[in-house]
């Protein structure tokens, strides 16, 4: 089982939607939950919270140095100051990639992982893969992800083993200092904020 | 409690494979299964780190092989007939049997799209014991019960790096045990202290470390 250890296969996926119907089935019944609640929480994580939130955030930070002191010395109130959808809870810390250092995030125990400035934690961050090998061989994990830093970069692991919880502000890519705010974001991929990767270069994506 | 989900540093699983454009659920009950572990913490009769260790405390083969909303939904299945909300004859039969009790607080459709994460800093105790460039060892702790000390980080020599401020502890929070507050801190140590000396050196690695883990190094 090396790989796809998260990935559904036909015969759970029979067996789970039968199994989370009849639950949810009991708790509304028993009035325990609002379907239009459940609903609304899976609208929610589908169309309004991901990693846009995060890209719009690491994009003011390189345009706006005070906004980026802030986010640096406290990441929750700096970013609830922005007023987007989803209200950040407390402890959530924002690390700076420098051209010396490198930073990634893993939650060897389970999953832990900034919902509200990223969304749901890709299947990838959740697996067996990437939670044992982050602390001991984060070069071989950049590597899988197609990353090579430079020989003499310091990688910098942060496993969220409390209630803190990390975001990665990655390096802004030469060549954009006449870029919008807007078009900053559009180069500010999840994985770059996991410390997975690395922000795109301009001619990547196009303006 | 050293099982399965206490992963850092094994070996044999092999590489990450990342899905492009991965959607948020495969299936729509993964969806399902995220907004009632949502909606029931909403009702706060269990703690983060109580739904955490009833996912740890199942069986070690399930947990490598199950999909993690499949983890979710068994360890709330779980946790709803430990607190006597639903009987096994429900689940059988796939329908309300008796009226439900009655709980604190349920969640509205208003309050669902903008749920907040829990509140878990807590009004110091004591003064911490620990400061930014301490060096500290950590304990050798080996509870069956639930921890947030990874095995890869007990009885490690680090450097205290931040104070995160004082936090409800796992630990106990897990086991019934009161929240007991403890300073939080983030400590780092060299690849080398982790895993041997031939180790990267340009690498460290850092836990986020309550107070009762650590001791003076």
């Amino acid at each position: 089982m090396n790989d796809h250890e998260d990935h559904d296969h036909g015969s759970e996926l029979g067996e789970m939607q039968l199994r989370v119907r009849a639950l949810e089935t009991i708790l509304i019944e028993k009035r325990y939950v609002d379907p239009a609640a459940l609903d609304e929480i899976v609208e929610t994580f589908q169309t309004r919270i991901g990693p846009r939130i995060g890209g719009r955030i690491v994009a003011r930070a390189w345009s706006d140095p005070d906004f980026k002191r802030r986010l640096l010395e406290d990441a929750t109130a700096a970013v609830n100051a922005e007023g987007h959808a989803s209200p950040v809870g407390s402890h959530l810390i924002a690390v700076e990639n420098t051209p010396g250092v490198h930073n990634m995030v893993v939650c060897t125990l389970c999953s832990c992982y900034p919902w509200e400035v990223l969304g749901l934690p890709p299947v990838w961050y959740k697996s067996a893969p990437y939670r044992s090998r982050a602390v001991r061989n984060p070069k071989g994990v950049l590597a899988d992800f197609g990353v090579t830093l430079p020989p003499d970069t310091a990688i910098r692991v942060w496993d969220s083993t409390a209630e803190t919880r990390f975001i990665v502000l990655p390096m802004r890519p030469a060549g954009t200092d006449r870029f919008s705010e807007d078009q900053l974001a559009a180069l500010v991929t999840r994985d770059s904020m996991i410390g997975t990767g690395v922000a795109l270069q301009p001619e990547d994506v196009a303006q | 409690m050293n099982s399965i989900h206490d992963m850092g540093g094994m070996d044999g699983f092999g590489a990450v494979r990342a899905e492009p454009d991965e959607p948020a659920f495969h299936a729509p009950w993964e969806g399902r299964v995220l907004a009632m572990q949502r909606a029931m913490g909403y009702a706060r009769l269990w703690t983060i780190d109580q739904s955490r260790a009833s996912i740890e405390m199942l069986d070690p083969a399930l947990y490598l092989t199950a999909s993690y909303y499949k983890k979710w939904f068994l360890a709330l299945e779980h946790r709803l007939r430990m607190h006597g909300l639903i009987g096994p004859d429900e689940l059988a039969a796939g329908k309300s049997l008796r009226p439900g009790v009655q709980l604190e607080r349920t969640l509205s459709a208003a309050d669902a799209g903008a749920m907040k994460r829990g509140e878990f800093a807590r009004p110091a105790t004591a003064q911490p014991q620990f400061r930014p460039g301490d060096r500290v060892r950590t304990r050798n702790l080996n509870p069956a019960t639930h921890t947030r000390l990874p095995r890869y980080a007990r009885d490690k020599v680090g450097t205290v790096e931040a104070n995160r401020g004082c936090h409800v502890y796992p630990d106990t929070a897990a086991i019934d045990a009161g929240e007991n507050p403890r300073w939080l801190y983030t400590v780092t140590f060299a690849a080398s202290e982790l895993w041997g000396d031939d180790a990267d050196p340009a690498i460290t690695v850092s836990i986020e470390a309550f107070e009762p883990y650590l001791m003076p190094g």
